[in-house]
């Protein structure tokens, strides 16, 4: 086995997520929809947390989104950021109704705002993981 | 029906922030359930009921503390519970221990925390591999727990208008109450401005809008109020709690200004009858200054978004007209990790008048507010005296 690549602490692949990280692979941001009660379900799982219907089918993100919250981490969570520091975590209200964490990749992290339209950027961290960061949108 | 009353707490001494003596997170429950028991008139060998958690464990962290600890106890319990919820663990064990002791499942009830935190130098959250739903927040490098309570404070402050001025308030009456009492870790003097100079950790949130990293250890001991009576304890009602859990991971809150102590607390305020402004002194759990004000607003002590106005002034500081906090809270008197249970000790000496300079005079009914996680779980306990 390999050493784990210096860098960010990688994502144990399971049952439920295997689907979404296979599709950012293949630079796609799937989420799960539930048919029964009309709505897009982020993270995955295997029943719906508002209905408690089985969860099978997946349907592609446009990657758009709105920040909802965001902040500055000026320390590092644990030596793997520590080259990154200061650097975005934001909230990510995808236009089909999730919220998801992640990055937001800017030179001025003082400009970021809530509110601001985002865009997804998929970062292939290694040959299995590919992450959905997100940047300012191009008109925005 | 049997009553479930608290009979005795303790602290364990601290000095700068580690234990006084030092040892072990065993040898410290062990030093502080006795101090509990003597406070209490109680026995070691009346002890049937055993409640604890922590992020130590034995085979592996946070496994099996009960069954760890009534062995190097000597005890053999029959009712345990080890339920861990994070730092609001302990008000859920007191109401735990009360609906135990009340159906006659056990008859005296031991709650113990310990943390040698600081002595390890080490924080335990960090560091593990992103299993199962931490796997959509770690690789981004949220900073834990800290970028959690950011993100909710950013909303606030974009939603309300609330003023890292207004937080910073918090973390100074917060140690004006510390500076009163001895056991607390840190007690010079702080101003909004040495607040808002502190090193920025997670945007809005500085160093000193943080709690303290501290050893720690705490004990609660419950009993019927017969035989509180009979040890020649000072018994402490508890009137009502509730518990209430949210979200796990921050993007599933389901709203980052209202933690779920709007729900726990609107059940034990419903269980004890009684409204906020019948309470006479308040202990909120403090592990960042934002937590203060989303719980005020949550609990119903201001209307949501009116938490920044509530705080100004120095509302909360001694003398001030709502006590809160008084042994100088997870902010400046200690926070080993999980603070839960000294909320509760807090409490139990305001309402038995034993606080010295810092007392509140004429508490009678106080309200315990836990939180636990990332504003994940929230328990509340009213608590009173005859």
């Amino acid at each position: 086995m390999s050493a784990p690549p210096a860098g960010r602490p990688l994502p144990v692949v399971d049952a439920d997520s295997a689907p979404f990280w296979a599709a950012l692979r293949d630079r796609r941001l799937m989420v799960q929809w539930c048919g029964t009660c009309d709505r897009h379900v982020f993270y995955p799982r295997a029943l719906c947390p508002h209905c408690h219907a089985e969860l099978a089918e997946w349907v592609e993100c446009s990657g758009s989104g709105t920040i909802h919250s965001y902040t500055v981490a000026r320390r590092p969570a644990g030596p793997a950021f520590a080259a990154d520091v200061p650097y975005v975590v934001v909230l990510v209200d995808l236009d089909e109704g999730v919220r998801m964490l992640s990055n937001l990749v800017t030179d001025d992290v003082d400009s970021v705002r809530i509110g601001a339209r985002v865009a997804v950027r998929f970062e292939d961290v290694t040959d299995e993981i590919t992450l959905p960061l997100f940047e300012p949108a191009p008109d925005a | 029906m049997r009553t479930a009353v608290i009979a005795g707490v303790a602290d364990h001494p601290l000095r700068d922030g580690k234990l006084e003596p030092g040892g072990s997170v065993l040898a410290a429950q062990a030093r502080v359930a006795a101090a509990a028991l003597a406070d209490a008139g109680a026995s070691w060998s009346d002890v049937d009921g055993l409640l604890s958690t922590g992020m130590w464990g034995i085979p592996g962290v946070g496994q099996l503390p009960t069954v760890t600890l009534s062995e190097y106890l000597g005890l053999q319990p029959r009712f345990t519970d080890s339920s861990n919820i994070g730092g609001s663990s302990f008000e859920s064990h007191l109401a735990s221990a009360v609906r135990a002791i009340e159906r006659g499942a056990c008859d005296v009830a031991l709650i113990t925390y310990s943390s040698t935190q600081r002595s390890d130098r080490s924080r335990t959250l960090g560091g593990r591999a992103p299993v199962l739903t931490m796997q959509y927040e770690t690789p981004y490098g949220m900073p834990t727990p800290v970028g959690g309570y950011a993100l909710a404070a950013m909303r606030h402050m974009h939603e309300y208008g609330t003023t890292s001025e207004q937080l910073a308030e918090i973390a100074v009456a917060t140690r004006a109450w510390a500076a009163l009492n001895p056991a607390a870790t840190r007690r010079e003097p702080l101003t909004v401005d040495d607040v808002l100079a502190s090193p920025m950790i997670s945007d809005p949130l500085h160093q000193l809008d943080s709690c303290l990293v501290t050893d720690g250890a705490g004990a609660v001991v419950v009993t019927t109020e017969e035989h509180a009576r009979a040890c020649g304890a000072t018994p402490v009602h508890v009137r009502g709690y509730g518990e209430a859990q949210s979200h796990w991971t921050i993007a599933a809150m389901p709203d980052l200004t209202v933690p779920p102590s709007a729900a726990s607390g609107r059940r034990a305020l419903e269980m004890a009858g009684i409204g906020v402004d019948d309470i006479d002194v308040v202990e909120l759990y403090d592990s960042f200054t934002i937590t203060v004000l989303l719980t005020l607003e949550a609990l119903g002590f201001c209307r949501p978004g009116e938490g920044g106005e509530f705080v100004s002034g120095q509302r909360t500081a001694p003398g001030r007209e709502f006590p809160m906090n008084t042994n100088g809270g997870g902010l400046s008197y200690a926070h080993p990790g999980m603070y839960g249970i000294f909320l509760l000790v807090e409490a139990v000496r305001q309402l038995r008048g034993e606080c010295g300079p810092r007392q509140v005079a004429g508490a009678r009914t106080a309200l315990v507010n836990g939180t636990g996680g990332t504003l994940s779980s929230a328990s509340t306990c009213v608590l009173s005296v005859a």
